[in-house]
């Protein structure tokens, strides 16, 4: 009852704060550079609008096509189900952890990229194909600096991870942790498609990554892969806090504690967004092949961070 | 009600490929007669070959387990002893699943061979690489090992020169032969290493038993020998980096279905190989043969995808993928080795289980996607994805079951592709707390790896289903395609439902293999593998990692209503339009507007440039204005390097050693007779 209890809530959060941080990066973005920007809740009316929109369909589009955006939706939420958002366990943790965490969104990026692929428009395929290629790059870090902490915490189911932080040996500045934590930030740059790797405020059809995959997608099914896109976003951001700074995260389920862990985990995510603001106000995109070296240097960051747990154990 | 005692199904199942071999060749003439009867045959006897794997498997030990002879021997020191093991019975578990399947969907795929070729012929090497593959898994005497091997590689000789008018296929043929022949050389010296080392005098000594007992007697310098003979000779045949030259070859050019078991059994038999010497006979093994494997099986499988990654022939690229899962399926068996020397034999049956699952997962993806790319070939007559596009409109069925065994192969959840790899995970990342040595770092960097692996493969088999099936026909074949024949469809459903079974129920499946363990290992199951009343999988400790894939999917299915909510509070009265593909304006896009196989690897063909060496020749011809040039001639070509460096060479080394050795040849009886006469001194001289 309380793990039923536990899913519709963590659902419902999923849902209702993933567009407020796209919101609040947009909107910080935009006072850095000088503009007035939109309000933080402008992603939620963009999702009611597209919700409510006609759809045009491409004449070639198979099932496929129609299919994408909720397999994307449904893998990107199962994902974030997986995730400890307020409470030290999450709501899914024994169906699975890092590993299927990881599986899961590579699942909706699967779709995702034959999505693209579908109509037969060149856009389409060049967003995949750069899609594929910038996930295979980014794949091998982003698992290296999770192994790091889960050798560390003897477990990769994520709850355990979280659960080993809390404990008295754990360390804020433990070299490993640094390591990786700036290994996993370079990644989630990438997964969410942010300034240096794809811009996400961009049309313009030779540059765009993540935008080109999307092209020929509209009304309520540009609602669900924008949704996911940003649900996405949120769970990666939730993975970085809340392993890393696991700070007044609820151990036990009464709601003051849910409660003050809550106003925790917004800050930290707000800070992060905060972080990821400046990386994509001080940058320029990097050009396509320039983003391997990126990359390679975050596998990098993440190879040291396992040698240091070999080293300072 | 007893059940029927295994070894009495697996004499049947014998039987009756040899029956459906032979009675194949008999109706040469008459080929409806001969693929009924050849692939009826066969059908049958796998059904009773996946019930003497099964039952092999969960009778306990005792009679039913007997060896028994096959045919009563009349070479001294030859005996034809079979004998149902655990191991031996999961193995023939895989080929007899994969058997019934591919003889399913050969009653329809064959009937393109009317007219042209002998399907009498075809079935009855078919029958015959079958009944070869189930004795090599159940030989149990190193003299019918070999021969059983030796008629294996014959008879997929035949299969793989079936079409022998191309010379691609002739030459992909010799290839073939010659890789597995010297592949068999060296496990011929292997056993022979083990022989003396067993001091063999009996025809008895000759046996797998006595090797068993053989252990830590023998010398260690005796011992790496044999472990590297063996490494080599199952190696050429599992299609290891760098011995794998002659996989992407032989394996595309058979028919598909043959293709399919090439590529789903065949190749596994050199497991089965390192997998009965290394963990049945070695005793102990040091560390550095753990460490060679799982580098091998690393090394495996970043090439073997990257290659893959780089092909735009369908069956090229899946046989490409065959030598990446190999690689993760080494993985797992090398751990295991590593486990098994620092005396972590609880590991060591995560590992290997993680090993042997993959196995037989490989098997079934792979062969799934190779039949699907048959029943592509079919309707198109061509292997190459640049021709096709747009056939999921034109044979749904065909493009489900091939997304599905995709999905599959990528180590994507909920299927059972992700489910092994889940396991190798978890055995690697283990591994990490076992010793103290530097060698630890090696776990989580393959496990890296493998992740690597995995994120191409998934970025391979969005080309491949998406260039095949998706978007407008790029030529005039594939636009008139055609579904294929309904028993092709009920070949790839079955192999299709088994993906799904071992996705969504690995603890189910996996309690099958703990025969296997206590008989290597003499280890039971990981008590956490198995949880929550076998709905979660675990792995070695209580507070472990855990995976449902079942959980996952039914989670899925029960977070579906969210999207349909949302659909019915806002967007009911939104309306649905079909309409063009935006153009940029032009009137209309064409087939040849669209994103290439080849443009859609590009971006790793750049990245990983070092490793492909790509060459590329633009010729371009110019009227008078340089912006606009009026032809355009671009080509593009990648060579492997183990083919242009290490092979290449070596060929041509041979070549050059024997003109020089022909000068010895000269044809004058003199010469000879002084050479015979040389060589018999130099005999006595040794052997005084």
């Amino acid at each position: 009852m309380i793990t039923l209890l536990s899913i519709i809530l963590q659902t419902g959060l999923l849902l209702a704060l993933a567009p407020l941080i796209s919101g609040c990066i947009r909107n910080w973005k935009a006072k850095l550079q000088n503009r007035r920007g939109a309000r933080v809740w402008q992603p939620y009316f963009d999702l009611v609008k597209f919700l409510r929109k006609d759809m045009v369909i491409s004449e070639h589009a198979s099932w496929i096509f129609r299919a994408m955006p909720y397999v994307l939706f449904i893998s990107t939420l199962l994902a974030g189900l997986m995730m400890p958002l307020v409470h030290v366990s999450a709501p899914l943790s024994l169906f699975g952890g890092a590993l299927a965490f990881v599986g899961l969104l590579a699942l909706g990026r699967f779709f995702l990229a034959l999505g693209g692929l579908d109509p037969a428009s060149a856009f389409g395929g060049m967003g995949s194909s750069r899609e594929m290629t910038i996930a295979a790059v980014a794949e091998p870090a982003l698992m290296l600096a999770i192994f790091t902490v889960a050798i560390t915490a003897g477990s990769t189911n994520l709850s355990q991870m979280l659960m080993a932080a809390q404990g008295p040996t754990w360390k804020l500045l433990n070299p490993a942790h640094v390591l990786a934590f700036a290994a996993l930030f370079i990644v989630l740059l990438a997964e969410t498609g942010r300034l240096p790797v794809d811009n996400p405020a961009t049309h313009l059809e030779l540059t765009m990554i993540h935008e080109a995959m999307i092209l020929e997608y509209s009304g309520r099914y540009l609602a669900l892969i924008e949704w996911s896109a940003s649900i996405k976003q949120l769970v990666l951001m939730a993975l970085l806090v809340n392993i890393f700074f696991p700070v007044g995260i609820a151990t036990d389920p009464s709601p003051a504690s849910m409660g003050l862990s809550l106003m925790w985990f917004l800050a930290k995510l707000l800070a992060i967004a905060g972080a990821v603001v400046l990386v994509e106000t001080t940058n320029a995109k990097l050009r396509l092949f320039r983003v391997p070296d990126l990359l390679s240097a975050a596998f990098i960051l993440a190879t040291l961070a396992l040698l240091s747990t070999f080293l300072f154990q | 009600m007893d059940l029927p005692s295994p070894t009495l199904l697996l004499q049947i199942a014998l039987c009756v490929y040899g029956l459906g071999a032979a009675g194949s060749l008999l109706a040469l003439r008459r080929e409806k007669m001969a693929n009924l009867f050849g692939f009826g045959c066969a059908m049958v006897a796998a059904c009773f070959g996946i019930g003497a794997g099964v039952l092999g498997l969960i009778s306990g030990p005792g009679d039913a387990r007997a060896a028994f002879e096959l045919w009563p021997s009349l070479i001294p020191y030859l005996q034809l002893t079979v004998k149902l093991d655990p191991l031996g019975a999961f193995f023939v578990l895989i080929v007899s699943f994969l058997a019934l399947a591919l003889s399913v969907y050969s009653f329809g795929y064959v009937r393109g061979f009317y007219g042209r070729k002998s399907v009498g012929v075809l079935a009855a090497f078919y029958n015959a690489l079958l009944l070869a593959t189930t004795l090599v898994f159940t030989a149990s005497n190193a003299f019918f090992f070999l021969i059983a091997w030796e008629i294996m590689a014959l008879t997929a000789y035949c299969l793989v020169s079936f079409e022998h008018e191309k010379s691609e296929t002739r030459s992909a043929g010799v290839l073939f032969f010659i890789m597995s022949h010297i592949g068999t050389g060296c496990l011929i010296l292997g056993f022979l290493l083990l022989f003396q080392a067993a001091g063999a005098q009996s025809p008895g000594d000759y046996g797998f038993d006595t090797f068993r007992t053989l252990g830590d007697k023998l010398s260690p310098g005796r011992r790496d020998a044999a472990f590297l003979l063996f490494l080599f000779g199952f190696g050429v045949k599992a299609g290891i980096v760098p011995l794998h030259i002659w996989l992407p070859e032989a394996h595309p050019v058979a028919p598909s279905n043959v293709s399919a078991l090439l590529s789903g059994v065949l190749i596994k038999t050199g497991i089965y190989g390192l997998t009965r010497v290394l963990f049945d006979f070695m005793g102990t093994p040091p560390n550095w043969w753990g460490v060679t494997v799982l580098t091998i099986g690393t090394i495996s499988a970043v090439l073997g995808v990257l290659y893959a990654l780089m092909e735009h022939d369908l069956k090229r690229l899946l046989a490409y993928h065959s030598i990446e899962n190999i690689g993760i399926i080494l993985m797992g068996l090398g751990a295991s080795l590593m486990f098994l020397h620092t005396h972590h034999p609880v590991l060591a049956t995560l590992a290997l289980i993680a090993g042997l699952y993959h196995t037989i997962n490989h098997a079934i993806f792979k062969a799934l996607l190779f039949l699907g790319a048959g029943a592509v070939l079919h309707a198109t007559h061509t292997r190459n994805m640049e021709e096709m596009g747009g056939l999921i409109k034109r044979m749904p069925k065909t493009a489900f079951f091939f997304l599905i065994g995709a999905v599959a192969i990528s180590a994507l959840p909920p299927l059972n592709g992700f489910v092994s790899e889940w396991l190798t995970y978890q055995s690697l990342l283990q591994g990490f707390g076992t010793t103290d040595s530097l060698v630890r770092l090696m776990f989580p960097l393959s496990g890296a790896m493998l992740a690597l692996t995995g994120a191409l493969a998934a970025a391979c088999f969005v080309k491949a289903f998406g260039i095949t099936f998706l978007a407008q026909p790029r030529s005039e074949q594939a636009a008139h395609a055609h579904e294929a024949s309904p028993s092709m469809i009920v070949g790839m459903g079955v192999l299709t439902a088994a993906c799904v079974f071992l996705g969504l129920f690995p603890t189910t499946f996996l309690r099958l293999l703990e025969p296997v363990t206590q008989q290597l290992i003499g280890q039971p199951l990981p008590a956490y593998l198995s949880r929550a009343d076998g709905w979660v999988l675990g792995n070695t400790q209580e507070l472990g990692g855990t995976v449902s894939t079942v959980g996952i999917a039914l989670m899925g299915i029960c977070l579906l209503p969210i999207p349909l909510v949302l659909w019915l509070l806002f967007g009911r009265r939104a309306r649905v339009r079909i309409g063009p593909t935006w153009d940029c304006g032009l009137r209309g896009l064409t087939p040849q507007m669209e994103y290439t196989a080849t443009g859609f690897s590009k971006p790793i063909r750049m990245i990983f440039k070092a490793l492909f060496r790509p060459r590329r020749e633009v010729q371009r011809e110019y009227d008078y204005s340089p912006y606009f040039a009026k032809t355009l001639r671009f080509e593009s070509h990648i060579e492997e390097a183990f083919v242009t460096r290490l092979y290449r060479p070596l060929n041509r080394g041979i070549l050059r050693f024997s003109r020089r050795m022909r000068g010895l040849q000269a044809g004058s009886i003199q010469a000879y007779l002084i050479y015979i006469f040389i060589t018999l001194v130099l005999l006595l001289m040794f052997a005084l």
